[in-house]
């Protein structure tokens, strides 16, 4: 301890602070925390088909059910729904109200299309016969790419309720912590999806 | 006739009027003590109109004080519960012999042992471990509440609403009879097909999620909140083991999350996961939920070895000896808690190889845990003791952990864990380091913070008296079980051949009714303590001259916690603060910003008891229901900005002036 210190210690300590005391916000850390329990979610259901991912119980197997086109065109709906929340957070910056909302509605748009086409995949999977209880393969195919779709459902609802939030009161301090929040989400829901398309899909059909 | 089949399939689902067990005579008669019981409390809370103040101040309060006080009354109840589960089953094995099928039938008593386990961890030692949490860490790191308030009243509600429908299934249908971590294939659809199993699930899903919101929340407020001058290695140890016991909460319970999703879909949707056919993996089940599981454990202990640690360096007036060890400890439990799951089932068959690796890592956890108990040890050594009650837990728990960790020791060796695996030794050796060591610092934990809630000590006396029965009821409840173990008796057994065991068990069920004295003498103690608690009463806040920051402000504390935040230069930044010359502030108050209450979380519990009941009993409509409007509700609570308010200064002024005058005539 320097000699400065110790008189300072030695002369008025001091134990308690006159001004109110603002800890910093803690919410972008809590949130990350909680995308870090819902990573953890995924990494079960990633180690599941992992496990069980070979299981096809004499039924078909990746290469005999994935349409990668499809599923390439589904991941750059994603993708570019990823760039397009980017957009909106750089508007919100700009305070920039109604083109926030503009990229937050194009955001939706496309997440909304690669919801549509996710289900168009597993109603024609479903339809062949392929459903989850086939084999452990397809039960944990489902359980992990439904899981994530399941996300981006409550993603977008979330997304509304925010976009009718910001309508009505503006890009105040609350609405842009908001905002953060979901934006961490959506990535979070993104970067899950490259692990769902690379290891579920193309290592899936490679066999 | 048929269509009015169907219409009441529709409204009931499976439920029927042959889903309550009214054949059975021992739950009609729990049915009515609990109905008359239950009404009796709601007829004096009408009678003394205190609805409005219970809704008021205590169900929709935020204040992180109430919340964990009310998640200690939680696992209390539970442990009642729990207890009578545990009680029940001791009488049977005791009685239980040479033909004689004791008063408990198979079915019953499948289902009290699997609540037995499932109570006594998930709602009376994980509310407990979350109320104290709740109530401690802030005032030890000098916070006004937690970091985010709201979330913590929901969590609390949560876990109370998977309580309830643990305890609906009491009297509605049935409980699952699977054990406590309910194995598939036996917990599948296809040997489980009643509503058991999905009590389970759903009691367990819905509490959890409170869990987990809780963990996320005392992180955020331990790494956000501190003081200033609080750094890491300046926290008090119960904060630290808090901190580290809620990083594992939330990085194991989404795990169990998932794993009863993936074995709910194989129960409802008629997935394969964890199937006999068509490609599933029963142990794939044992794998996860062991790796939930095993962290678990140490969830529940390393808060207990904070409250020790704590209790120790206050009762032996010095400083913790090895600060910074026990730090490091902690967090290489935390660590390596992870990195044992599959010694839970060496018997799996996994080879010599990854047994020994497992074997290994769990017999390494016993190095921090020793370096925990010697450095208890030196700090009593030279240490000016005070043999208060909390310091008799310590003492007890010390004693009888060691024991506990030793059995946990051999267990770790896999040859011999093939001839103990799924013993009564197991059960031996469990219930010895979680009464040992949980319950055991629980109730020092009680007995040490009670006056900081209630502003008066607990009795010593029946303190002491609940402390000898616990200890001793332990020692004959739970020693004749390892020799009973030894011998090679498998746990969950409700009837046995041979005479030349019953010996033993009639000293376990001695032993469980020394503790249920226990469990008395501390009711009578809490009874005994509020009658006397003006001879009892704390003005100084600070009863057994504390080390840290919640002994600096008044008992029980003001709803702001501090008037003015306070500033950390050492550990036991308390003891420092005395020690210096700190002078309490007397003037100079402002408005302290404090949020509101909300309703919110009790509704949102209750509509999730409504929605797991609903797909417990496949009432389809009601789940539809309930699950919309959780949503709503979720949405609707978004759009209330309106969620804090100021303290006016006068109000703190006078709060503040009335404990000057208290503090004044007193000295």
């Amino acid at each position: 301890m320097t000699e400065k210190a110790q008189t300072q210690e030695a002369e008025a300590p001091q134990f308690y602070l006159e001004e109110e005391h603002h800890p910093e916000g803690s919410t972008m850390l809590g949130f990350w925390i909680y995308l870090m329990s819902d990573c953890l979610i995924f990494a079960v259901l990633f180690a599941t088909h992992g496990v069980l991912g070979r299981n096809y119980a004499a039924g078909p197997s990746p290469a005999d059910l994935f349409d990668l086109p499809l599923v390439a065109i589904n991941t750059a709906m994603l993708l570019f729904s990823s760039i397009t929340y980017g957009f909106a957070m750089l508007q919100m910056e700009r305070n920039a109200k109604m083109e926030t909302l503009f990229w937050l509605g194009v955001t939706g748009l496309f997440g909304l299309a690669f919801l549509g086409l996710e289900l168009y995949e597993f109603y024609h999977l479903i339809h062949e016969g392929a459903g989850p209880g086939r084999s452990a393969f397809l039960s944990s195919f489902f359980t992990l790419v439904g899981t994530h779709g399941l996300h981006v459902t409550f993603g977008i609802i979330w997304l509304v309720t925010l976009m009718v939030q910001v309508k009505m009161r503006g890009l105040i301090p609350e609405n842009r912590r908001r905002l953060m929040c979901l934006s961490m989400f959506w990535h979070f829901l993104d970067v899950i999806w490259i692990g769902v398309f690379s290891f579920v899909y193309l290592m899936g059909v490679l066999g | 006739m048929f269509g009015n089949t169907t219409l009441t399939q529709f409204i009931f689902g499976r439920l029927t009027l042959e889903s309550f067990p009214y054949h059975e005579p021992i739950v009609v008669v729990t049915f009515i003590a609990v109905a008359l019981g239950g009404l009796a409390v709601l007829a004096l809370i009408t009678k003394y109109k205190l609805w409005g103040y219970l809704w008021h101040e205590w169900f929709t309060s935020v204040d992180h004080k109430k919340i964990g006080i009310m998640y200690v009354i939680l696992a209390l109840i539970m442990l009642m519960r729990g207890f009578a589960d545990a009680i029940m089953m001791r009488l049977q094995q005791a009685i239980a012999f040479g033909g004689n099928e004791g008063y408990l039938n198979p079915h019953h008593y499948d289902q009290i042992f699997t609540a037995h386990g499932v109570i006594m961890i998930f709602f009376m030692a994980m509310p407990f471990v979350t109320g104290l949490m709740n109530y401690v860490v802030p005032l030890q790191i000098g916070a006004r509440d937690v970091s985010f308030p709201f979330l913590n009243n929901f969590s609390f509600w949560m876990t109370t609403a998977g309580a309830v429908i643990i305890m609906i299934s009491l009297f509605v249908g049935e409980f699952a009879r699977t054990g406590w971590l309910a194995y598939p294939p036996l917990s599948g659809a296809d040997y489980s097909p009643g509503v058991g199993v999905d009590y389970y699930i759903w009691g367990l899903q819905v509490a959890g999620v409170g869990t987990t919101l809780s963990g996320i929340n005392l992180i955020a407020t331990i790494v956000k909140m501190r003081a200033p001058g609080m750094s890491f290695m300046k926290m008090p140890i119960f904060t630290w083991t808090s901190l580290c016991t809620n990083i594992l909460i939330v990085a194991t319970f989404p795990i169990l999350t998932a794993t009863l999703a993936l074995l709910s879909l194989d129960r409802y949707a008629g997935t394969n996961f964890f199937t006999n056919d068509l490609g599933g993996n029963p142990m794939m089940y044992v794998n996860l939920i062991w790796i939930w599981g095993h962290p678990e454990v140490y969830i529940l202990i390393l808060p207990a070895f904070g409250i020790f640690s704590e209790v120790v360096a206050t009762f032996c007036g010095k400083r913790l000896f090895g600060y910074a060890s026990m730090v490091y400890a902690t967090c290489v439990i935390m660590i390596l808690s992870y990195l044992v799951w599959l010694h839970h089932f060496f018997t799996m068959g996994s080879g010599a190889s990854v047994n020994a690796f497992f074997g290994i890592t769990t017999m390494i956890i016993s190095i921090p845990t020793g370096a925990k108990m010697f450095n208890w040890l030196f700090t009593m050594y030279r240490g000016r003791i005070r043999y208060e009650v909390p310091m008799y837990w310590t003492v007890g728990f010390m004693f009888t952990f060691v024991i506990g960790g030793m059995t946990g020791v051999l267990l770790a060796v896999p040859p011999a864990d093939f001839v103990l695996h799924n013993s009564l030794f197991l059960i031996a050796h469990f219930h010895n380091v979680i009464i040992g060591g949980v319950v055991f610092g629980l109730m020092a934990g009680v007995v040490y913070w009670w006056p900081k809630a209630f502003g008066y000590k607990l009795d010593p006396f029946w303190g002491k008296m609940s402390f000898w029965f616990w200890q001793i009821g332990f020692f004959f409840a739970f020693m004749p079980l390892y020799v009973l173990g030894l011998m090679g008796v498998t746990r969950r057994v409700s009837q046995f051949e041979d005479p030349s065991l019953q010996i033993w068990f009639i000293i376990a069920a001695f032993g469980a009714f020394l503790i249920a004295l226990g469990i008395a003498s501390f009711v009578i103690q809490l009874v005994v303590s509020y009658l006397r608690r003006d001879q009892l009463r704390d003005f100084t806040g600070d009863p057994w001259n504390g080390r840290t920051l919640e002994w600096s402000t008044s008992s029980p504390p003001p709803d702001y916690n501090f008037a003015f935040t306070p500033v950390v230069h050492d550990h036991d930044s308390w003891y420092d603060m005395k020690n210096r010359g700190y002078e309490r502030p007397l003037g100079g108050f402002k408005p302290i910003h404090m949020p509101k209450n909300t309703g919110t979380g009790v509704i949102l519990a209750g509509l999730s008891v409504a929605l797991a009941f609903a797909l417990i009993w496949y009432i389809w409509w009601l789940v539809v229901v309930s699950f919309i409007a959780i949503i709503a509700v979720s949405i609707g609570h978004t759009f209330n900005y309106n969620r804090d308010f100021y303290i006016p200064a006068e109000t703190v002024t006078a709060t503040e002036d009335a404990r000057s005058e208290l503090l004044a005539e007193r000295t």
